[in-house]
């Protein structure tokens, strides 16, 4: 285990608030000696509308506080905990305290009034449009993160390329282009009963005439013995970092496994669940803010423990729509609009809420009871495949939508 | 009009001479005609003969299918109408949430467990029976095409009330006409509850009409207007294919003729009801053919009949079937010649699958396991190669979910792809070599093989993933 002293001596930094600094900050004596190394983007996917009103609380609009009588987050300053001000119309959940510091380092951006310029209200279909990022479009058959990956197929590729921590390929990487899923790194090998399984199919796969399945069997067999050094039980997270023991933080700390294994990573998923609270929804404690705790904590932990690496990296949250402006008569959101997306990394020109908001009075509101959405998430997936990922041709990822530089919200230099 | 198509089989028959009875051969006919050979097949089938088997399988009805009704025996759910299901295990749901809704701060508004879980149960034995009768009916041809029209008309079973619906989806509105006609088919999966919602039919509405522009609803999803999602996949995944012809005007137009085809009472398991207050009933003009204003419910049934004679439709009908059967190539002299035979039988289903079956092409070598099986295929075959007596197929439904094709839960409307691309990567094989060790080791909750051939190396061997 790397103690914080050693690490603190490796680094290039001091630190502030934190007790350590994540030398990704360093930007630009990093990005020197680190160029042309490969760009990571870890997708995380909050699945049934998070009220991104109560995450990213815009406490500087009384309107706010007009709509919501019950489960409106305090401003900062007032008695109690209170919105964590951000700029001084924006606040943080104070849930969301932990994930402060990549703030006021300038490593975190939020866009709000993001969203699909589709009008479903149904999870189901949002998701789906979010996925493919062909909103309004049900027939696409590959998940963009995929196009994605077959964009740049050509450059190299690994077999851990894309990796979902999930039960099931998330549709936002299934195409045609490999990525595994997985629940549990150690799971994946041959989980022999008899004795020499592995060995036997291996040969077999490499004997066999059959072209596809004889390549991919041969690959199959190259990434379990790459993960094979990668222990999950002697993992040691890196500069004190804490994962939750929840699903979320323990995918989240699998996650920065792989990328330290170095087994060719460039696109990461993980989904969190529970966030659609039509019922006692509760404010700075209660049902959503149990499961912000969660998050804010296991990002945090991510991003700590992935320390220098997080030049190279952007962590980006979304999920499928916002929720209504006005609380419902049980104390909770109804199906809205608009929401916050947060992007996170060495990169990112953080400390900023990007994206024009649109105001939560009636008459701006979309149909009379939504947060509008001003940015298209599109723009938000393009700027990041094109001035993260360094994609030149970002047209076969967003079919039928114009990707226009001019439309990026300004994430990255 | 049965002694015609007695004619036409016999004609059939005769045309080709009798086809070989070589183990190849036998095995490719079970390969691709059921879900793969069980213990006996080979024997039975060397018995009666390739060319009467095949014919065995065209009329399911001829053939008992005792095992499986007794393995299905307890699956209770799968013989309730979706009114039932609502009643016994949606409604006290909705109450139960209603109730603490209004109970408001007490409580943290979770989802009752056991009412939740009574719920889940029904997607749950859809599931299973699709295992069960996979493995064991004797109709197996009847259970590929089945899975076959199922995932055309895909409907996924996350999307609100159709968790519900597709009990009786599968069993009312596509089981029963995967040997009839097409235009059937087509209708009855266009009145289905579980497509009007799955494609938003049911709140598609003339905007100009009484109901629209809506009242500005406090209920977020009241029906807006128009909704061209049916329109549009209808069009371009049920019928002409996505190159089949058609333009936007003709979705729209499509969308028009649409409206007012309903639900009644969707969260109640209502059936079908046309509403003619939400219809648009102006004159539509669809792919060249005018609907003349006034039709009411009969625009849709006229558009059906539109699309299912479209020849666009007969190509891409047998396109795909052809990809199921004989290659992920599909020959184009076969799919000529089964487009044909698809218009001139009137989109006689039997008959459509039977020019396929009895082909050259079919018992070519190119086609000879050059498909790659999907997982579900993969776990169907390799417990029926096994012998493997499923007494819980709840494990299966969770292996095959693993293996990337959780059952009725495909999202896009598309359905799962059927070429060997989709299926063939470094997890899923991984995934398919465990899943063969497991099982013959018994270690697969539910499942017993005695047999000791084939062995957990033979089910996750590279042929062993073709069929």
């Amino acid at each position: 285990m790397l103690s914080r002293r050693v690490f603190l001596k490796d680094s290039a930094f001091a630190l502030v608030s934190l007790g350590f600094a994540p030398s990704f900050l360093t930007r630009t004596a990093y990005a020197q000696g680190r160029n042309g190394r490969a760009k990571q983007l870890i997708a995380i996917f909050q699945r049934g509308a998070v009220d991104g009103l109560s995450v990213v609380v815009p406490f500087g609009e009384p309107e706010y506080y007009r709509a919501r009588p019950t489960i409106a987050i305090a401003p900062p300053g007032s008695a109690g905990e209170a919105a964590v001000d951000l700029d001084g119309f924006f606040g943080f959940n104070p849930r969301l305290l932990p994930l402060k510091p990549f703030w006021d380092q300038r490593a975190l951006a939020i866009v709000h009034a993001c969203g699909s310029p589709d009008a479903t209200r149904s999870h189901f279909d949002a998701q789906d449009y979010m996925e493919t990022a062909t909103p309004g479009v049900k027939t696409t058959s590959d998940g963009w993160l995929n196009r994605y990956l077959q964009a740049r197929h050509a450059e190299h590729d690994a077999p851990f390329r894309a990796v979902s921590l999930t039960p099931q390929l998330p549709r936002m990487l299934q195409g045609s282009a490999p990525a595994v899923a997985m629940n549990q790194i150690s799971q994946f090998g041959i989980r022999a009963g008899q004795t020499n399984a592995g060995a036997t199919f291996e040969s077999l796969y490499a004997e066999a005439r059959d072209r596809v399945l004889g390549g991919t069997g041969r690959e199959a067999f190259d990434a379990i013995r790459m993960l094979q050094g990668a222990d999950p039980s002697r993992y040691q997270p890196e500069n004190g970092a804490d994962y939750p023991r929840s699903p979320f933080g323990q995918a989240l700390r699998q996650i920065a496994q792989l990328v330290k294994a170095e087994v060719g990573l460039e696109v990461a998923f993980a989904d969190v669940g529970g966030w659609d609270t039509h019922i006692n929804q509760g404010s700075s404690q209660g049902q959503l803010a149990t499961r912000l705790d969660d998050f804010a904590r296991g990002i945090s932990a991510l991003v700590i423990d992935l320390g220098e690496r997080m030049a190279d990296t952007v962590v980006l949250t979304m999920s499928e729509f916002g929720r209504a402006v006005h609380e419902n008569g049980s104390r909770g959101t109804d199906h809205g609009h608009g929401n916050a997306m947060m992007a996170i990394g060495g990169g990112v020109r953080g400390g900023k809420v990007y994206g024009r908001w649109p105001g939560l009075s009636v008459d701006r509101r979309y149909e009379g009871r939504d947060l509008a959405v001003t940015t298209d998430f599109r723009d938000v997936f393009g700027e990041i495949v094109v001035r993260h990922l360094g994609v030149r041709d970002a047209a076969p990822i967003f079919p039928g939508y114009a990707i226009n530089t001019a439309r990026f919200p300004g994430l990255f230099a | 009009m049965t002694a015609r198509i007695a004619g036409v089989l016999l004609c059939g028959v005769a045309a080709i001479a009798a086809t070989p009875n070589d183990n190849r051969t036998i095995s490719h006919v079970l390969e691709r005609v059921s879900f793969g050979a069980r213990p006996g097949d080979t024997e039975h089938v060397r018995a009666v003969g390739v060319d009467r088997y095949i014919d065995e399988q065209l009329h399911p009805e001829r053939l008992a299918d005792a095992e499986v009704d007794a393995r299905l025996a307890d699956l209770t759910t799968l013989r309730l109408s979706s009114h039932e299901i609502a009643e016994r295990f949606e409604i006290p749901q909705l109450k139960a949430r209603q109730a603490a809704a209004t109970n408001g701060a007490a409580g943290d508004a979770k989802p009752d467990p056991e009412l939740q879980q009574r719920a889940n149960s029904v997607v749950l034995e859809l599931q299973e029976q699709k295992i069960i009768r996979a493995a064991y009916s004797t109709r197996q041809l009847q259970e590929v095409l089945v899975d076959f029209w199922f995932n055309h008309f895909n409907v996924d079973a996350r999307k609100g009330v159709d968790r519900f619906l597709l009990t009786s989806y599968e069993r009312d509105v596509i089981r029963p006409h995967v040997f009839g006609r097409f235009r059937d088919l087509l209708e009855a999966t266009a009145k289905s509850p579980a497509m009007l919602f799955y494609l938003d039919n049911w709140m598609s509405i003339d905007p100009a009409g009484p109901h629209g522009p809506p009242m500005r609803s406090t209920r977020p999803n009241a029906p807006k207007g128009l909704n061209e999602n049916y329109g549009r996949e209808l069009m371009e995944l049920h019928t002409l294919g996505v190159d089949g012809g058609y333009t936007q005007q003709d979705v729209t137009e499509v969308a028009r003729a649409f409206t007012g085809w309903t639900i009644d009472r969707p969260r109640a398991g209502g059936g079908f009801t046309f509403n003619a207050r939400l219809h648009d009933d102006g004159q539509k003009v669809v792919l060249g053919h005018v609907i003349r204003r006034g039709g009411g419910e009969h625009d849709g049934e006229e558009v059906l009949d539109i699309l299912a004679r479209h020849p666009s439709t007969a190509r891409f009908i047998a396109t795909k079937l052809v990809r199921r059967f004989v290659s992920d190539t599909p020959p184009p002299a076969l799919v000529d010649r089964v487009a044909a035979r698809f218009r001139d039988t009137d989109g006689d289903l039997r008959e459509v699958v039977r020019a396929i079956l009895t082909s050259p092409e079919f018992f070519s070598a190119d086609a000879y396991r050059a498909k790659v099986k999907t997982p579900f295929e993969f776990v169907v075959s390799a417990v029926r190669a096994t012998g493997a007596d499923v007494h819980d197929a709840r494990p299966l439904v969770r292996q095959i979910a693993e293996l990337g094709m959780p059952l009725y839960q495909c999202q896009p409307p598309t359905g799962y792809k059927d070429t060997a691309d989709a299926w063939v990567n470094t997890g899923a094989l991984v995934g398919r070599m465990n899943f063969g060790l497991a099982l013959t080791a018994n270690k697969i909750r539910g499942v017993v093989v005695s047999n000791a051939t084939p062995d957990g190396i033979a089910l996750g061997a590279p042929d062993f993933q073709r069929r």
